[in-house]
């Protein structure tokens, strides 16, 4: 059985300009991901990881090197195609929820359906269905601050799956959790691989988190390292 | 496309800490705006309830106004018997010589003196603007020194109200009525018997002419041939027309609150500003976020303008309310031709509370540009990694 790949990664560099020195955050890099992957992305501090994962999500771009998702060149679309690209294609869970404190949890769940064209009730159905996947419909008229740091990251992969998006991208989402959160989080990221045929990337540090993937790189210092 | 409205209306309750020295700065400003145009309004709506557009007036030649006219009891007996003048069921012309004085009262808020005008009148004169009427006590008997004043005048001057007395050097003037002028220049004077007027203050010859013609030809003809008749140097006019001059006094107070209105709304940009950029900020991940999730800069420009337009309009709403209680409060302001006080009512209609309200909201969008460029010019990066 053949997988397609839905991100291809070809000699993709990425260097900052910091003064007077170029860092290097990645170097050639070149990289497959299989839909369905849940694939963990280990390596030391500074080592490349969110750059990476940022070019892969499209809130980045690489200063050379291809990356496609899903055939699509991200490197390529200009600025309002890639944010309606991301809108559309790509779930994003922060390390700090990044949850809109205004804003209820199911509001916050609701914000990335606003910007498409579906009816109230379409949307409506959706947050709920997102939302009670997460295990919070209970909890939906919640503030963020009413809500526990692992409840808010919960909401927080809500919002990240709520369009229904082939890819979902975590940066370190339980470098802020109590353990037992953080087996919860992990847990409902690893069946959305398992029942939804999602692909997730995940930065991580924790090498027990990293167990719930189905393979696991790492990078040091801008470039790719086999174990 | 765009951010619901009740994020930017809970951002704005959630700053209320700072929000809220804006909010009432802005209210205070469209405040100050919405009460200065009421003047305006006010003012001009006295002068065009005044005139009567079948009457006209007769003044003398290069004269600003009816105080510092002179018209003579010749002048006054030549123009009585012209054909072109209308006459009353008894067969008499509707035509009345008064006399318009200004008298010095003092203040009823102990602010001392101000000028007031008393008109003596004729029967004729009152046949002629019947949108004077008594509201209390009774009208002067004439060849009696008695005197009605306008009630608003009344509130605004000691010893107006009924059973006082009004001083004018030796001569004293008893107040047995008070009348209402349907907010028409009228409310500003105090109404005697024309004789008695020019006997108490001495005087031989009238101030103006008030009369109605027969008709519109009639009425023409009339001030044409006023006008002819070099050996009298007399003015007619229709007194709508005349009035309609008088209000160049509102011209002032537009000045004044364009140029308040201006340098106030310059201040209220700047508070606007300040309290919209440490929003912008404050949110700087916030903003992040919402451009990880698919808004787009465009988006991100139009919320944080939103805000600051919600923000004003708060403040415009709370102006408009400052404003309203002071709706139809008659207050004083010196005519600048008679040098009298001229009673004015305070009109705060809804149109100019819209006005006030737009105003505020101008003044939001302003002050909120610069905060909402910055904020859909970071980069999505720089805005997830600020914590
Ligand atoms: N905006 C930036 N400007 C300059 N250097 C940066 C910037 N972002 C990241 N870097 C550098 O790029 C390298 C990789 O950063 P990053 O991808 O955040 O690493 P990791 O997530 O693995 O800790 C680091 O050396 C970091 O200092
Ligand atoms: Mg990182």
């Amino acid at each position: 059985m053949t997988v397609p790949n839905i991100v291809t990664i070809r000699d993709l560099t990425k260097t900052y300009q910091q003064g007077e020195i170029n860092v290097t955050a990645l170097n050639n890099i070149s990289l497959d991901i299989e839909a369905g992957e849940y694939l963990t992305l280990m390596g030391p501090s500074g080592s490349g990881k969110s750059t990476l994962l940022h070019i892969i999500a499209g809130v980045d771009r690489p200063t050379s090197g291809e990356c496609r998702v899903q055939g699509i060149d991200v490197t390529r679309l200009n600025e309002s195609d890639l944010a309606d690209w991301r809108n559309q294609n790509v779930g994003f869970v922060f390390q700090s929820f990044n949850l809109i404190p205004v804003l209820t949890a199911f509001e916050n769940v609701e914000l990335p359906l606003l910007l498409t064209r579906l009816s109230r009730k379409q949307r409506r159905e959706q947050v709920n269905t997102a939302l009670e996947l997460v295990g919070l419909l209970d909890r939906r008229h919640h503030l963020p601050k009413q809500l526990s740091g692992g409840q808010e990251q919960r909401v927080a992969i809500a919002r990240a799956i709520v369009t229904d998006p082939a890819l979902i991208v975590a940066d370190e989402p339980t470098g802020n959790l109590d353990s037992a959160s953080t087996q919860e989080a992990l847990g409902i990221l690893q069946s959305l691989t398992r029942t939804a045929g999602k692909t997730v990337i995940m930065v991580t540090h924790d090498p027990k988190a990293a167990a719930f993937g189905s393979r696991s790189i790492h990078l040091e210092k801008g470039e790719l390292v086999n174990e | 496309m765009a951010l619901p409205l009740k994020y930017n209306f809970r951002n704005v309750i959630v700053r209320w800490r700072s929000t809220l020295a804006t909010v009432l700065g802005i209210a205070l400003v469209v405040a100050v705006f919405v009460l200065l145009r009421a003047l305006a309004r006010g003012i001009e709506a006295s002068s065009a309830n005044t005139g009567d557009a079948r009457n006209i007036l007769v003044v003398r030649k290069g004269s600003q106004a009816e105080s510092g006219s002179i018209v003579t009891r010749e002048h006054f007996r030549t123009i009585q018997y012209l054909d072109e003048i209308a006459r009353n069921e008894r067969g008499e012309p509707i035509i009345s010589a008064e006399l318009v004085l200004i008298v010095s009262a003092p203040r009823r808020n102990g602010t001392g003196e101000a000028n007031t005008l008393i008109r003596g009148v004729t029967p004729r004169g009152m046949e002629l603007r019947p949108q004077v009427k008594l509201v209390d006590g009774r009208w002067f008997v004439p060849g009696k020194r008695e005197v009605v004043v306008a009630r608003r005048l009344a509130a605004r001057f000691a010893g107006f109200e009924i059973g006082g007395v009004i001083k004018s050097g030796q001569d004293r003037l008893a107040v047995v009525g008070h009348f209402d002028a349907a907010g028409s220049a009228f409310d500003s004077e105090s109404w005697m018997d024309a004789d008695e007027a020019r006997s108490i203050f001495d005087r031989e010859n009238y101030s103006s002419i008030l009369l109605r013609p027969a008709d519109a030809t009639a009425a023409t003809n009339l001030i044409t041939r006023l006008e002819r008749d070099k050996r009298l140097a007399l003015r007619a006019e229709r007194e709508v027309d005349y009035y309609s001059k008088q209000t160049m006094t509102a011209v002032p107070i537009k000045i004044l609150a364009g140029l308040l209105g201006t340098a106030m709304s310059i201040g209220a940009v700047f508070a606007a500003m300040n309290t919209m950029y440490a929003s912008v900020a404050s949110r700087t991940r916030e903003v992040g976020t919402l451009r990880v999730l698919g808004y787009s800069r465009r988006a991100i420009v139009l919320c944080f303008l939103i805000e600051g337009a919600l923000l004003a309009a708060m403040g415009g709403v709370v102006g408009c309310l400052l404003a309203l209680p002071l709706n139809g409060y008659a207050t004083g302001t010196m005519d600048f031709q008679s040098f009298a006080e001229t009673v004015f009512q305070f009109r705060v209609t809804p149109d100019l509370m819209l006005m006030g309200l737009a105003f505020s909201v101008i003044i939001g969008v302003a002050g909120s540009l610069l905060p909402a460029l910055r904020a859909a010019r970071l980069p999505v990066i720089v805005a997830l990694k600020s914590i």
